[in-house]
């Protein structure tokens, strides 16, 4: 059974459709990769997952368990958590305020505040610092640390290299393994295709809000990818 | 001498002002919801005080009524939010305003109805006039002197309560971005219910005392809500301190105007002192205000 499957799902901003008919599953413990251009439905899908955004049709299922209506506050508790696009820390709370909030519902598991300091060591002596002052990798190094803090099964990774420099981008995707090592499922959506691509065990390419190409990325041809990811 | 008692008055004065305003600052920070009924709400813990102290034999001190007021209006508060305001929190300002205006009238009229419109006052004996007589023409009550004190408590512990406890970070972590918050698993809808009811238990306390120390009747929640208003903006927003500071600069703005240009002139000058205030610094005192 997978950890995470959507089946056929539809989702309407209002009127407007962001999302048609979209089947994923997601197995525990691999890196699932959704890349494609703004606009193409990714992040629309991620806070579908999230609880922010009910379907119209089709279904959600974490765990074999379907999952469609139900708030985000009670989807953390099952062990879904997300590193908002845009990083979204808390600004007004300090560094280590902000790691407090990530454990907000208590769940059992390995991440505590002092394994994300060791995950993460530039975010020790911050630790007291409001989370405004903090430089854009500084934040989402925190942002994910945040999210760890909730011991999620599975972690939601929204455009987590966009703006960053690309030093910090590899920084960030060096820790992946040491999450897949705790338990950790990650589903990572991004616009910048190189990285996400070395460490994804499946790809799923989103066009105009739908899956135009999926797959395992050793298999799958770099034209393949670009003419999936441009629609031509 | 005399306008040093007026000072001094209107500093105590303040501390009652600043139990009033916290709790609107409070609904505010956390769902940016413009309370229009936190005046009347204000009002009504004194009226449930005045229940539970009744009016037979089994007489009650009214000082000893406050904590279970406090806990009524506490889940009077938390129903309230969970029961009707919540519906109004995400669809908009106008919306907010629209339903607490309308909740106003309705606690108003229902006072009015229920218990008349005439003056009536918590009695505690001796404790309404005792003072300190520092010299011929300056005495300090013991009762406004209490409030202040309470008013110092009560925003200290809701400091320590902001700062140190799991609920208050998620206030604060709610005020910054409620998408996000709920994201890490906080349930909004039960957050604001708390945070209403802990602004309803901070008024409780405003409320009663000023039941005790003067008479109320149900019309006086307008002007409530507007020295609250005043309070905290003078303060600045997200500052509980300020609201204290706000709140006393108010006090002091309406005696000392009362004493210099007699009781008439009190109300007004407050006023006066207030957009004063907002021309030259809008922000506020101690405002705390951090974007991302």
């Amino acid at each position: 059974m997978s950890l995470l499957e959507l089946e056929g799902v539809n989702v309407f901003y209002e009127d407007f459709q962001a999302l048609y008919d979209i089947t994923i599953s997601v197995e525990e413990g691999e890196v699932f990769a959704c890349i494609g251009a703004n606009g193409a439905g990714k992040s629309t899908m991620l806070k579908t997952v999230a609880g922010l955004l009910i379907p119209r049709e089709g279904r959600v299922l974490f765990d074999g368990q379907p999952i469609n209506t139900m708030p985000p506050y009670k989807r953390v508790e099952l062990g879904i958590s997300s590193v908002p696009e845009g990083r979204r820390v808390f600004p007004s709370l300090t560094v280590h305020e902000n790691l407090l909030m990530g454990a907000y519902r208590k769940r059992k598991g390995p991440w505590t505040a002092d394994a994300i300091y060791e995950l993460f060591p530039l975010l020790q002596p911050l630790r007291r610092r409001q989370a405004s002052g903090l430089s854009g990798g500084e934040q989402q190094a925190l942002a994910i640390g945040r999210a760890l803090m909730a011991n999620p099964r599975l972690i939601l990774m929204d455009e987590v290299s966009l703006g960053l420099a690309p030093v910090v981008i590899k920084r960030i995707y060096e820790a992946f393994p040491t999450l897949l090592e705790n338990g950790c499922t990650i589903l990572v959506v991004e616009q910048d295709v190189q990285h996400v691509l070395t460490v994804a065990g499946h790809v799923a390419c989103f066009l105009e809000g739908r899956i135009a190409l999926q797959g395992i990325p050793s298999e799958l041809s770099n034209e393949q990818i670009t003419a999936a990811y441009f629609g031509v | 001498m005399e306008w040093l008692n007026a000072i001094i008055q209107g500093i105590l004065l303040g501390g009652l002002y600043a139990l009033f305003a916290v709790g609107l600052s409070l609904v505010f920070g956390t769902m940016r919801l413009v309370n229009l009924a936190h005046g009347d709400l204000t009002v009504l813990p004194a009226y449930i005080g005045l229940i539970i102290v009744g009016t037979g034999v089994h007489r009650f001190n009214p000082l000893y009524v406050i904590p279970i007021v406090m806990v009524i209006m506490f889940i009077f508060g938390y129903a309230l939010q969970r029961g009707l305001l919540n519906f109004v929190v995400q669809k908009g300002e106008v919306q907010g305003v629209i339903v607490t205006f309308g909740l106003s009238i309705v606690i108003m009229n229902a006072l009015q109805e229920a218990f008349t419109p005439n003056s009536q006052r918590l009695q505690v004996g001796s404790l309404n006039s005792a003072s300190i007589t520092i010299s011929d023409q300056l005495a300090i009550g013991w009762l406004p002197i209490i409030i202040f004190i309470l008013a110092v408590v009560v925003i200290a512990a809701l400091q320590l309560y902001m700062g140190r406890t799991m609920m208050g970070r998620a206030f604060r972590a709610v005020s910054d971005d409620q998408e996000a918050a709920r994201l890490m698993g906080v349930n909004t809808k039960h957050v604001w219910g708390v945070a209403m009811g802990v602004a309803l238990l901070i008024a409780t306390i405003g409320g009663v005392m000023y039941g005790i120390r003067t008479t109320f009747h149900p019309m006086l929640g307008a002007d409530r809500l507007i020295f609250a208003f005043e309070a905290v903006i003078i303060g600045g927003m997200g500052s509980s301190w300020g609201t204290l500071l706000g709140g006393v600069i108010l006090g002091v703005a309406q005696l000392l105007g009362s004493f210099a240009f007699g009781p008439a002139w009190s109300i007004l000058c407050g006023h006066v002192v207030f957009v004063i205030i907002l021309a030259l610094r809008p922000q506020g005192f101690l405002a705390k205000t951090v974007t991302a």
